[in-house]
């Protein structure tokens, strides 16, 4: 569905250097396959992201969504950021239905839609709240429908989760994937945490900076539906033990038993 | 817009009301008792060291002399209450555009910061007399030198209320194909509401400042002008209690701002601290 053939992104720096953030990624992403993407700062997730967004194009080579290719922001794909970036002015409601308002894509059925969403993600209840009344978390739910409202078949997800508490965080986790069961989106999901990789995915993206490149692709075989109880299987542990080698080197990796 | 949900739980309502409950006697009574004894210190030692009239009068001499001339004071009040009014309306209509144009366009921004850097660089006192010249001595060059006291801070603070903008909602409503308009009338704009009810805090008390300034150099009516005709009269009372009308005129108009912030923009008051 998401095809990207050696895509290349450099940005011109304030003092006038070249940086390069993508060099030749080339990446096939099929639909409602979740893909997350690892890798130490600067490896060029976040622009990787954007670039399947639609908000910036690539240098050289070709992204493209269903053979299209992207050179604007697509309509049928959701984005949740790091941070909840509600509107502090508007209810929970509201701020579900920003996007279709944004769309002028409101209806009679947008607020059933939205509804459903808030249901979904556990805030019934909390519609007719403001952002300042909810815990991080909960401003994560709303962000999360948010980006589901106008219904988009790609949802793009930059470390949504790495601004919360570690338990909230490992909670957040499940509630997408069990979003994710009810809702099949082809989903590219942005992370720090290779745990987080891990258990969501169908297969990860290492990455590795200075020039932003992928490293290798590592296939997830875990069965599904997942739970914490997958972090204990030896596959898991494979899986974070591989990725970990592929970005600290393997010198400063004993086992994987130990670093996990 | 059109739907609006459940009512609030009782429990997360209840502790902010005691707060504000308390926060009232704070920001009222306790001002109020300060200033009542402050009156009385000012009325005693006037009394006890048998202060000259001239130099200093007391409170009730003060009062005395001005309701002696109520109306005419009323009519000076009036008359620098429309200066300011209308001073205060010319600078948000100034302001608001020039804030939105100035943050659209760098290369707009560039060309016109240094003229307002100007503008706020010339003393205005200085300015007046000029002005009078140019303009007519009408109303028109208070209500201009007026607005150019009051409006810089307003279109400095709306400039970086609109600025303030999380970049990620900027993405969001890049990703929603949304026009700039659409972007600046739902996203940048409310905003920038707190920086914008900042910013006409400090231009409703400039605006005061501004309509004075212009009253001692070109009126026939104001509280400017009755500060000069009484004080070239030795009427030092009623030059005093003109001046109590104007702070008192100063901070009831700063209050009005305060409160139709709370009012309008409740989400937006909470989170701003000065005067708030």
């Amino acid at each position: 569905m998401i095809s990207l053939n050696r895509v290349t992104r450099i940005f011109n720096s304030r003092d006038g250097d070249q940086v390069t953030a993508l060099q030749d990624v080339s990446l096939e992403i099929g639909r409602n396959e979740f893909i997350t993407l690892v890798g130490p700062s600067g490896c060029g997730k976040s622009t990787l992201l954007r670039i399947v967004a639609g908000l910036i194009l690539p240098t050289a080579g070709r992204a493209s969504i269903g053979g299209e290719e992207i050179t604007e922001p697509r309509a049928e794909t959701g984005i949740v950021f790091q941070a909840p970036t509600l509107l502090p002015w508007a209810s929970v409601l509201d701020n579900v239905l920003f996007p279709l308002r944004m769309m002028h894509r409101i209806d009679s059925t947008s607020t059933d839609k939205a509804m459903a969403l808030i249901k979904l993600v556990g805030l019934t209840g909390f519609e007719g709240k403001s952002p300042r009344e909810l815990s991080g978390g909960m401003q994560q739910r709303v962000a999360i429908c948010r980006a589901l409202v106008h219904d988009p078949d790609i949802l793009l997800m930059d470390e949504p989760f790495g601004a919360l508490d570690a338990l909230t965080r490992e909670e957040m986790t499940m509630e997408l994937l069990r979003i994710w069961s009810e809702r099949p989106k082809t989903v590219l999901f942005v992370t720090h945490s290779i745990t987080e990789a891990v258990v969501l995915a169908d297969r990860v993206v290492v990455m590795s900076p200075r020039p932003g490149r992928i490293a290798e692709i590592i296939d997830i075989g875990l069965p599904r539906p997942r739970s914490f109880e997958t972090e204990t299987t030896p596959e898991f542990h494979e899986a974070s033990h591989r990725i970990r080698q592929l970005i600290f080197g393997t010198r400063h990796v004993s086992s994987g038993r130990a670093a996990a | 817009m059109s739907v609006q949900a459940a009512p609030p739980l009782e429990e997360r309502q209840k502790p902010p009301r005691r707060r504000k409950k308390s926060a009232a006697l704070y920001e009222v009574v306790v001002p109020l008792i300060a200033t009542a004894g402050l009156f009385l210190l000012w009325e005693g030692a006037c009394r006890a060291f048998d202060i000259p009239g001239y130099l200093l009068p007391a409170p009730t001499d003060i009062w005395k002399d001005t309701m002696a001339i109520g109306p005419t004071v009323a009519g000076h009040t009036m008359a620098t209450f429309k200066t300011v009014m209308l001073g205060f309306v010319v600078s948000i209509l100034i302001s608001l555009p020039l804030a939105v144009v100035l943050t659209a366009s760098p290369a707009i921004a560039a060309a016109v910061y240094p003229f307002l850097v100007w503008t706020q660089s010339i003393p205005k006192v200085a300015l007046a007399p000029i002005l009078v010249v140019l303009l007519g001595t009408n109303e028109l060059p208070r209500i201009v030198i007026t607005v150019l006291v009051a409006f810089f801070p307003l279109v400095i603070s709306i400039a970086t209320g609109l600025l303030s903008v999380p970049p990620e909602l900027i993405e969001l409503s890049r990703a929603c194909r949304a026009s700039k308009l659409s972007e600046l009338l739902r996203i940048r704009l409310p905003y920038a509401i707190p920086f914008i009810f900042a910013g006409l805090k400090v231009a409703i008390s400039l605006a005061v400042v501004g309509a004075v300034v212009a009253e001692f150099v070109n009126a026939d009516a104001g509280l400017g002008f009755l500060i000069q005709t009484s004080t070239a009269f030795f009427k030092v009372p009623v030059a005093f209690g003109a001046l109590i009308i104007l702070s008192v005129m100063g901070v009831v108009l700063f209050q009005i701002v305060v409160a139709a912030e709370r009012v309008f923009f409740p989400w937006s008051s909470s989170n701003t601290t000065p005067g708030a």
